[in-house]
């Protein structure tokens, strides 16, 4: 790396005292910053610290209460994304902004041409193009429809909308959480490449290890204050962690346990697709008692399929599905009986019912069951408890257990989730991304529920695709991709780097 | 079967199902529209009825037939801006509001025509478009008069649908339109305004199908009847799913629809619909396009963002 102590000239953005409210909340609090010509900085902070708000007031999705934006000496008007545009900003959102039934290169022209216009000017535009990708290690087919792309893909598409823009400055919103490491590095050198040209970039992660690889200063963000920015040579991840979090962080410890008896077991078994997601392509896994399974992958390469399986919402079309007492007919009442805890993918959508209390989502599970009904009546009275004691028991912070359950952050409704789970004692835990979106206090502790539930003798399968959650956690690790399961994978047998290889789809052989 | 074959090789055939087809074309083409900026747009049987009973009605008070016509574009456009306006910005329900622009444009019209004609027993005539042959061009066999002798109206319908397609496919206006549809917040984030493209389309969009409304009274019949439109509008918004949101193979569904319909009002006067209620007949376009429909749309491509409010700033 080059020296990249800048100059005071070179300031490409400023910000001045920006403070941002919703309501009681103070999302932004008085933030100053200044990002230079060719570099990259990091924003780091956990969910909520205000990076994203942050961001979008720079883009003008936002108007900041106080304070102002100056880009390249300029005053940057508020709430004006056509002016954040023009003036050489470009945004790589978190959530792509593209629109799935056009082509790349419409994708890319959209908004470039006046509306008027009538015509495109394709054969420019695909020069351009061309030019860019050249430039930047950005390969994508320009004639291609984006649904057909994988994320990565897309992410390039994103990356080059901006460069088409002449963006001088690129944000990029968690642009890894989706990508294998080696798309990451992809990314990263692209990145690189991007920054030698005098472009200058900033990186919103709460990833370490990433930025540190890639940032040359990183300004940490805490409850919507800056709690501090150090150029990245002088820190560490500890340091940055304890930044963060405003605390020391310990990771998980794994003390080695011997596996029990398998409780539950898959022969061969494939699913059908579901629409583009691919469905299981005979897989065979089993998961034993007092062992975490990891389960790694890119999204949408079957880990669906597969946690629908277990969850008993889809039934084999092929293949076994074994376990101590196989129950005749396989569904969500069979696999619960069963004694398996589900926690699903999606809080939001599937986990909970958003506009139901606390109590009522407490007991979706087992509510026809005593104590919560007897007769064909409710029983408030007992769920109610129940209710108080999971709040009380997993530490959910809320107004009381009458309240709807939306009004929860995403941590507090996910213990509301794992206490429901792990309270039935479950012999199976299916945690599908358990911890996705919490902050690290929250996923400390959920990681310590599942190690404290592996420990009392529960086989549990981790679904996620943070790999560094996958290898922290799991005693044996499976790959999934394209609806194909790796082989059985000890803990430690293979680096980061291997299994990344894995989950871009090498090393299975096509028999399936 | 004969009968069959016979109807089919005569050329009057053909030409009633272009005539038939083209207030479908045009209404089709508004529809469409609509929904490619992700607005499902159910105004579309009662904007069709204003713009039948406006257009005829500007003709006879003095306004000409193409003064008719722009007439009828207008109302429809006043609806869609009714539409659009509680639709886009508003983000209110698209069904409910849909239904309640056609309840209350059919009604508006009928009202106003009780209101300006409150003596009369029949509906006064008017005179409508006359087909011209397009020379050399009629001749073709079979197929020559049906594309080649229509009225005025009937061109401009093909002519709609080539401007559309060549909108949609290949101008920015039309590529944000898509976009609009399938992803607004692509739209947003490069700055264009996703209420204004759809707000837009709509009203566009009205102007179409009340244009498809006016070719009922001033191309196909001569005079205004209550229930006239009779359903055609929500054959139009079939026909779009049909046309899997495509102007060519929507085109294509509205030429379809109408041959069936041209047929079996054939069929009825043949041996056959001596026997066979006339009931039946009359059903069957409608059992075809279902039919036709099942088959094509199993893999058609709905706008990912039909239907879906945009508010901005949420996620």
């Amino acid at each position: 790396m080059t020296d990249t102590r800048p100059e005071a000239q070179d300031v490409v953005l400023r910000l001045n005292n920006i403070t941002k409210r919703f309501g009681a909340l103070t999302a932004n609090d008085a933030i100053s910053m200044q990002l230079h010509r060719g570099e990259v900085i990091a924003l780091l902070g956990e969910n909520g610290a205000g990076k994203t708000t942050l961001m979008n007031i720079l883009f003008g999705q936002y108007t900041a209460d106080e304070g102002t934006v100056e880009l390249f000496g300029a005053p940057l008007p508020p709430g004006n994304p056509r002016a954040a545009l023009a003036a050489g900003l470009g945004m790589v959102h978190q959530h792509f902004t593209l629109a799935d039934n056009l082509t790349v290169l419409e994708n890319i022209q959209l908004g470039t041409v006046p509306l008027w216009y009538a015509g495109l000017g394709r054969a420019r535009a695909r020069a351009k193009l061309a030019r860019l990708a050249d430039d930047f290690g950005l390969v994508v087919d320009p004639d291609a429809i984006v649904a057909t792309l994988t994320v990565g893909q897309r992410q390039r598409v994103e990356i080059l909308k901006a460069l088409y823009r002449d963006a001088r400055i690129l944000i990029l919103d968690e642009p890894t959480a989706v990508l294998t490491p080696q798309e990451s590095d992809a990314l990263f050198e692209t990145l690189r490449r991007a920054v030698a040209s005098g472009l200058s970039v900033v990186f919103i992660s709460h990833k370490l290890h990433e930025v540190m690889a890639i940032s040359s200063r990183v300004l940490v963000l805490r409850h919507g204050r800056l709690v501090g920015e150090v150029a990245t040579r002088d820190t560490d991840r500890h340091a940055l962690a304890a930044l963060m979090v405003g605390a020391e962080i310990t990771p998980p410890k794994l003390t080695p346990l011997t596996p029990g008896p398998a409780l539950l077991r898959l022969r061969d078994v494939s699913t059908r697709d579901q629409g583009t997601a691919p469905g299981l392509k005979s897989v065979t896994l089993a998961l034993r008692a007092g062992q975490i399974s990891g389960l790694a992958g890119v999204s949408g390469n079957g880990q669906s399929a597969l946690s629908d399986l277990i969850s008993g919402l889809i039934t084999p079309q092929s293949g076994g599905l074994e376990l101590p007492e196989t129950p005749p007919r396989w569904t969500p009442r069979a696999a619960v009986a069963a004694g398996i805890a589900r926690i699903p993918e999606d809080r939001h959508k599937t986990g909970t019912i958003a506009d139901f209390s606390l109590t009522e989502n407490a007991i979706l599970e087992t509510y026809a069951a005593p104590p919560y009904s007897k007769n064909g009546l409710m029983n408030w009275r007992a769920a109610e408890a129940h209710t108080r004691h999971l709040i009380d028991t997993y530490d959910v912070r809320c107004p009381g257990p009458s309240g709807p359950i939306r009004q929860l952050s995403g941590g507090n409704m996910q213990k509301l989730i794992l206490g429901r789970a792990l309270e039935l004692s479950p012999k199976i835990i299916l945690a599908n991304q358990p911890v996705r979106g919490l902050d690290i206090g929250a996923i400390t502790y959920v990681h310590g529920r599942l190690l404290a539930a592996r420990k009392a003798g529960a086989a549990v399968l981790l679904i996620s695709e943070d790999l560094d959650e996958i290898i922290g956690l799991s005693d044996v690790i499976h790959v999934i991709s394209e609806g194909r399961l790796s082989p059985e994978f000890e803990r430690g047998q293979l680096t980061a780097a291997e299994l990344g290889l894995w989950m871009a789809g090498q090393g299975f052989t096509h028999a399936a | 079967m004969m009968a069959l074959f016979e109807i089919l090789l005569t050329s009057s055939f053909w030409v009633a199902a272009v005539r038939i087809a083209s207030p479908l074309i045009f209404a089709t083409m508004g529809e469409l529209i609509c929904e490619r900026a992700g607005v499902l747009n159910l105004g579309i049987e009662g904007i069709m009825v204003i713009g039948a009973f406006s257009g005829w009605m500007a003709v006879y008070l003095g306004a000409g037939l193409w003064g008719g016509v722009a007439v009828a574009m207008m109302a429809g456009m006043l609806f869609g801006l009714l539409h659009a306006t509680l639709t886009v910005p508003f983000g209110l329900s698209q069904h409910v509001v849909g239904l309640g622009v056609t309840l209350l444009a059919a009604s508006t019209s009928y009202f106003a025509y009780r209101l300006i004609l409150p003596e009369v027993t029949s509906p006064p005539k008017i005179e409508p478009f006359q087909p011209f042959e397009i020379p050399y061009l009629v001749d073709i066999p079979l197929f020559g008069p049906a594309f080649f002798a229509q009225t005025a109206l009937t061109y401009a319908a093909f002519g709609t649908v080539a401007l559309t397609a060549l909108i949609l496919y290949r101008t920015p206006l039309g590529l944000a339109i898509r976009a609009a549809g399938e992803s607004p917040n692509a739209v947003a984030a490069q700055g264009l305004s996703v209420t204004g493209l759809r707000m837009g389309a709509v009203i566009v969009g009205s102007g179409l199908m009340a244009v498809g409304g006016a070719f009922l009274t001033l191309s196909a019949f001569s005079s205004f009847f209550f229930e006239m439109v009779n359903g055609r509008g929500w054959i139009c918004i079939a026909l779009v799913v049909f046309g899997a949101w495509k102007p060519g193979k929507a085109l294509l569904g509205a030429l379809l629809f109408a041959g069936f319909d041209a047929l079996q009002i054939r069929l009825q006067q043949t041996p056959i619909g001596q026997v066979v209620p006339y009931q039946m007949f009359l059903m069957a376009p409608y059992i075809l396009s279902i039919l036709a429909l099942i088959l094509m749309s199993r893999r058609a491509s709905v706008p990912a963002a039909l239907m879906i409010p945009y508010n901005k700033g949420e996620r």
